[in-house]
């Protein structure tokens, strides 16, 4: 049993997990410091994933692919930001339209080019691309890759001008612009650069598994805000308790194998976050002005 | 030449005109007071000149050159720096950070670099006098200490133009000497200052010129030496003040209110209330004297059950509190308005009910009588005039005074024993202080037991049967206010008298 858990391949397995956590929760707390919650992400790593497996079809290029991937991210978050910023509508509401509106796109596009509503053609993926033949995951560009995300987005949100102005447009939308700063252009760009950090996740979704595959993204991106919000909304808190629903799910993959109740097993990795969310935490608490659109002048 | 001038700003809210045609001029290197009822339109016209609001029409000169001012940087850019009346500091941030934000000192990749800002920051804050710890959290600083970080905030940016909305109600009175000793330095340097404030008395002492506001038009500018505080007052509010209603001598028999060795906790988790005892009687008001800081705040967050108390006892009538829990057996007008007052959000109509929305006369079963709920709220803002008369407006958009006077508007009309009222008046104008003072008293003339916090001695002095001096959370003396003085009262209030052995 233990063994089963100390070895190379569980590790792996469990960061292969979390990196479509962990990205989307990077950058959700650059939307979410900003004052714009998220919801959209599920969203934006489906389309993503198929922008990325489109993209792959028909270059053949990884790198075309994982670009196409990033833009479309960008793309899908620039409408959330329209609707949320620019016209101050409701953010919970653009979120939900925008996962709707993923899963209708990208079964009738997946239909149009593959002829399938359910699966694409399969497409190469990462395997010359890592730098660790004998271990592909760790090996994994992807990997460095959230790590250096990490950090940079550690570095830039409590070191830099950008990063202080963002916090302030979240915490005091008001007292933000009193001193000049746009609130409306801060916004724009945390949720971009949340669209852009979810659309590389959605890439690693696509590449990872060969192909793209109806609703693919199978609550990655609700779990990914949860682990934003449990890391009380900083990007390390965010990556480690990634890395906590990566272990746990992957804990529950090797559980499912040994055991006849392997639904109840799967359980483990949701009721885990409820059980950090009630106690170990503490009360998390959320930037003042998060999800509330900023008009300064209601009459 | 003017420093500025504005000329024939119009702004409307809706089918509200909150600055009508204003013309308004001010000279360079003067300290210029605007003054006006609540509601008159002051802050509109300076959030104008900010730019953070676009006026209808109207046109804006800097210096004797047409600018036009579209948002807070371009404001900045020429040289206008603004303190609000409610203070624009974000709480997570240190208060380096609240002040550079904007005009950040970061290197070419633009990383921040806070040591250099916080040693520019203490050479600024020792040059003026206005002393702060740049690494603090906004949120652990009192409230003189956020005032001297605001102006902080626009020396930082340089600014030659200094608009100050009501900054002294929320200070003590050392604290506004300071003030005014730090705004007179400025204007010895030559920058323009204009302040905004109801007390007539600080626009005699500080200013140079004094404009006065009336129902968002202007009625009047005058030479401070040329004038009196009788005529501010009229062309002001348009008419005297009249003599305060007179005292019911009332022969209280019954204690309302009954504290015994209260002790409770402060946020910083020390004792700030320390073994209080104290009776409120029916129609009497106490008031409670002391520098702010004292305990006076938790002390009325223990009555008024926003605060659990560690030991002691308390009740109201014969109702006895529990220590941790809320309850609804007074009237409160508390100190935080915006905190605990209001629901910004809300509507004046909603909000006049607040908390009394289950009383049978607001309600048909689970639904909200509106007619009722409208003539009842109609009749309020009658009698205590609060402008502009739209039920359906939110009371995010109330002017700072008309909003103080939607919650004691509230408050005063419960029909309850107790009210305990936590500086009253703050940021009125002097009809609704007035106003507010006569209706305090005719609650006590009905046999009401009334608790007054307020850091205004002379309002405790006049409205006040008995006298309780707070200091560092202790009630050191109870007085009959027949029996005392300012000075008497001042040298508890200080500490330099304690306890009588
Ligand atoms: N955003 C807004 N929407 C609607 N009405 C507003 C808004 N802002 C201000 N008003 C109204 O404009 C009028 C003028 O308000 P303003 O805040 O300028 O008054 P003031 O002179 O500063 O008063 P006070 O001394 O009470 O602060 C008030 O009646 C207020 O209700
Ligand atoms: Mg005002």
């Amino acid at each position: 049993m233990l063994e089963s858990i100390l070895n190379i391949a569980f590790l792996a397995q469990s960061l292969r997990i979390s990196i479509p956590y962990a990205l989307p929760a990077l950058g959700a707390t650059f939307s979410e410091r900003g004052g714009v919650v998220n919801i959209a992400l599920e969203g934006i790593l489906l389309i993503s994933a198929f922008a990325t497996t489109v993209g792959v079809f028909y270059t053949e290029s990884v790198l075309v692919g994982i670009l196409c991937g990033i833009s479309a991210g960008i793309l899908t978050a620039l409408f959330h930001s329209i609707v949320s910023v620019t016209f101050k509508a409701d953010q919970i509401v653009s979120g939900i339209g925008i996962n709707l509106f993923a899963l209708g796109i990208t079964k009738f596009f997946c239909q149009l080019i593959f002829n399938s509503s359910s699966n694409s053609a399969r497409i190469v993926g990462l395997e010359q691309w890592t730098f660790l033949p004998a271990l592909p995951i760790l090996g994994n560009p992807f990997l460095f890759c959230t790590l250096f995300l990490l950090l940079i987005s550690h570095f830039t949100l409590f070191r830099t001008r950008f990063g202080l102005r963002l916090r302030a447009v979240g915490e005091h939308p008001e007292a933000a612009d009193t001193l000049g700063i746009s609130v409306d252009k801060m916004r724009h760009i945390g949720v971009l650069l949340s669209g852009a950090f979810t659309g590389l996740a959605g890439a690693w979704l696509a590449l990872d598994q060969h192909s793209f595959t109806d609703g693919m993204a199978a609550g990655r991106g609700f779990i990914a805000l949860a682990a934003m919000i449990i890391g009380k909304w900083t990007p390390i808190g965010a990556v480690a308790a990634s890395l906590l629903f990566g272990f746990a799910e992957s804990l529950s993959l090797v559980l499912q194998e040994q055991s006849n109740v392997a639904q109840l097993i799967q359980m483990i990795p949701y009721l885990l976050t409820m059980i950090i969310l009630c106690g170990f935490i503490g009360r998390a608490t959320a930037p003042a002005a998060d999800g509330i659109p900023y008009e300064k002048e209601s009459a | 030449m003017y420093a500025v001038e504005m000329q024939h700003i119009t702004k409307r809210f809706g089918h509200f005109t909150a600055n009508h045609q204003v013309d308004f001029q001010v000279h360079e290197g003067e300290i210029h007071a605007l003054i006006g009822e609540n509601g008159a339109g002051k802050s509109t016209l300076m959030r104008i000149l900010y730019g953070f609001y676009t006026p209808d029409a109207g046109q804006i000169y800097i210096n004797g050159r047409e600018v036009k001012i579209q948002k807070p940087s371009d404001a900045i850019t020429l040289g206008v720096g603004m303190v609000h009346q409610h203070f624009m500091l974000i709480p997570p941030l240190t208060v380096t950070e609240n002040i550079i934000l904007g005009k950040e000192e970061t290197n070419r990749l633009g990383i921040l670099n806070l040591p250099l800002a916080a040693k520019q920051l203490t050479e600024l804050s020792q040059t003026y006098r206005l002393h702060i710890d740049p690494s603090a959290k906004i949120e652990q600083v009192s409230i003189g200490f956020q005032q001297r970080i605001e102006i902080l905030k626009i020396l930082y940016r340089n600014a030659q133009i200094i608009i100050l909305d009501e900054p002294t109600p929320i200070l003590t009175p050392q604290e506004i000497d300071d003030l005014f000793k730090v705004l007179l330095q400025l204007k010895s340097e030559g920058k323009t200052i204009i302040l905004i404030t109801h007390k007539l008395s600080e626009v005699m002492t500080i200013s140079n010129r004094i404009t006065i506001m009336r129902h968002g038009k202007i009625v009047g500018t005058r030479e401070t030496k040329s004038t009196t505080q009788t005529e501010l007052a009229r062309l002001m509010i348009g008419e005297e003040i009249g003599p305060p209603i007179s005292k019911r001598p009332f022969i209280a028999h019954k204690d309302i209110l009954i504290m015994e060795q209260v002790s409770a906790k402060g946020d910083r988790g020390v004792l700030a209330v320390r073994n209080v005892s104290l009776n409120v009687k029916e129609g009497e008001i106490i008031g409670i004297a002391g520098v702010e800081g004292n305990g006076q705040s938790e002390l009325v967050q223990v009555i008024a059950g926003l605060r659990p108390f560690q030991v002691g006892e308390i009740s109201i009538g014969s109702h006895s509190l529990s220590p941790t829990h809320g309850h609804q057996a007074l009237a409160h007008i508390p100190e935080d308005r915006l905190r605990f007052g209001l629901i910004l959000d809300f509507t004046l109509q909603e909000n006049l009910i607040l908390g009394r929305q289950q009383e049978l006369r607001f309600r048909h079963y689970y639904f909200l009588q509106d007619s009722e709920t409208r003539s009842y709220s109609s009749e309020l803002i009658h009698s205590f005039d609060i402008r502009p008369e739209e039920l359906s407006l939110p009371a995010r958009n109330f002017s700072g005074g008309n909003q103080q006077k939607i919650v004691v508007a509230r408050e005063l009309s419960k029909n309850v024993p107790l009210i305990v009222a936590s500086q009253p008046t703050r940021g009125l104008d002097i009809r609704a202080i007035d106003f507010i003072h006569n209706s305090l008293i005719s609650e006590r003339n009905k046999g009401k037991a009334i608790l007054l916090v307020s850091s205004d001695l002379g309002e405790i002095l006049k409205l006040s049967d008995r006298i309780a001096v707070m200091y560092e959370g202790e009630i050191t003396k109870v007085f009959l206010t027949a029996d005392t003085d300012e000075r008497e009262i001042g040298m508890y209030m200080t500490g330099a008298k304690k306890k009588s052995a």
